[in-house]
């Protein structure tokens, strides 16, 4: 059962304790790891993105200052780096893991409609939002962040954030059209 | 029908500005709006129905979000390893005076919140966090208490997933009681089989054999009118 709050753990490992660090690591691997995998689409980027992100944490404990969640400062050390190795490596030149194991009906709509199975194409639209939209996507549906929360992670104002997923949405309904699917409002 | 009319009216309807209570559904959906916000949400679906559509539109988006990374790839089983290797390959952390300094702010920082009585840590942007954590532990304990009684098969372990049955994926709200999910789960005889993975999100076991997937999204329509549900979807 995990009793020791995130705060608490960051304030053992800023003194070098290595369980503190341990236990932070497995509440938040998995999160950060699909985090910034729906980023970068790429496996093997997303693995040494994760431990660079916990690599960081250990290395700058100290300095956090607990003005949001543990979970905030986290989660924007993971966009930092997942949004340096895009621009390290263009998204188009990624392996699109993801992407490629969805497949994509883009070319033929009559099919997409035929197999009526709005839950797949759902899904290949999503994955193919920009970065910046599968980012707040994410964070607000699957990390199950609030405005304030996701202001925090991305760094713009909670109106901002609440517009950039209206428009995220937006270009969804966009994505669904071209395969066939009006939904009429994003 | 009338595609032609249907697309020029979708367009009209996609180029309006949205109002604050359309930008507030993911959020809604999502069961992250504060107690006052989602008051608002509701009266506004109570009295509008194409809002209620709308919703409907992004539970979808929301329970396939989170399908598709309850489906990607789990970092590798040796990564606390690699990571460590990594710590022990860092130079070895000296008293320097910024150490120094940071060190004792970070002592503050435990010695804050090691003072802070429960109320205050109630108003606190942590608080919501913690109860999702101590929820978790929570619905582990009655996963566990179920399996000693027989009923469930386990806790927490992907591994031991079994093949058999119908399944979905649940997050319960952040502020449903012990209680409460005790009383859901055994109300709808609910086992969990997994979780909760990154997203605070449990499999769960619906039926003990596989269902045709229109029954099995029935059952979990259903499944969803519940207070202590945050969010429900089917899943393999």
């Amino acid at each position: 059962m995990q009793t020791i709050s995130d705060e608490v753990l960051i304030a053992k490992i800023a003194k070098g304790d290595r369980p503190a660090m341990e236990a932070l690591f497995t509440r938040y691997r998995v999160r950060v790891f699909r985090f910034v995998l729906r980023m970068v689409r790429n496996e093997a980027i997303a693995e040494e993105l994760n431990s660079d992100v916990f690599l960081d944490v250990w290395r700058q404990a100290g300095t956090f200052e607990g003005r949001s969640a543990v979970s905030t400062w986290i989660f924007s050390i993971a966009r930092f780096k997942a949004l340096s190795a895009l621009q390290r490596r263009p998204e188009e030149k990624l392996d699109d893991e993801r992407a490629d194991a969805i497949e994509d009906d883009a070319d033929d709509p009559e099919t997409a409609l035929a197999k009526k199975d709005k839950a797949a194409v759902l899904q290949q639209c999503l994955v193919q939002l920009s970065a910046e939209h599968r980012e707040i996507v994410n964070l607000v549906y699957y990390q199950h962040k609030s405005v304030e929360e996701v202001s925090g992670i991305v760094g713009i104002p909670e109106a901002t954030v609440k517009t950039r997923m209206f428009y995220a949405r937006k270009k969804l309904s966009e994505l669904l059209a071209e395969r066939g699917i009006e939904r009429g409002w994003p | 029908m009338n595609p032609a009319k249907d697309a020029a009216n979708n367009k009209a309807a996609s180029d309006r500005e949205p109002s604050e209570i359309e930008l507030l559904l993911p959020w809604y959906a999502a069961g992250t709006l504060d107690r006052r916000e989602s008051a608002e949400v509701e009266a506004a679906l109570a009295d509008n129905p194409e809002l209620a559509r709308r919703l409907e539109w992004v539970r979808a988006e929301f329970a396939q979000e989170i399908y598709i990374n309850e489906e990607a790839a789990s970092p590798p089983d040796n990564d606390v390893k690699a990571l460590f290797a990594r710590i022990d390959a860092l130079p070895a952390r000296r008293p320097a005076i910024s150490t120094i300094a940071s060190t004792s702010l970070a002592d503050r920082i435990a010695e804050f919140f090691a003072a802070l009585s429960p109320r205050t840590l109630a108003w606190s942007a942590m608080a919501a966090g913690l109860a999702i954590v101590l929820q978790a532990g929570v619905i582990a304990g009655i996963a566990f208490k179920e399996k000693s009684l027989g009923g469930y098969e386990t806790a927490s372990a992907p591994a031991s997933t079994p093949s058999e049955g119908a399944y979905a994926l649940i997050r319960f709200q952040p502020q449903a009681t012990a209680a409460d999910i005790a009383s859901y789960l055994a109300a709808n005889k609910l086992s969990i089989v997994e979780g909760p993975s990154g997203g605070q999100i449990y499999r769960v076991r619906v039926a003990p054999t596989k269902l045709a997937k229109p029954e099995l999204t029935d059952i979990v329509k259903k499944l969803q009118d519940d207070k202590v549900i945050g969010f429900i979807a089917v899943t393999d």
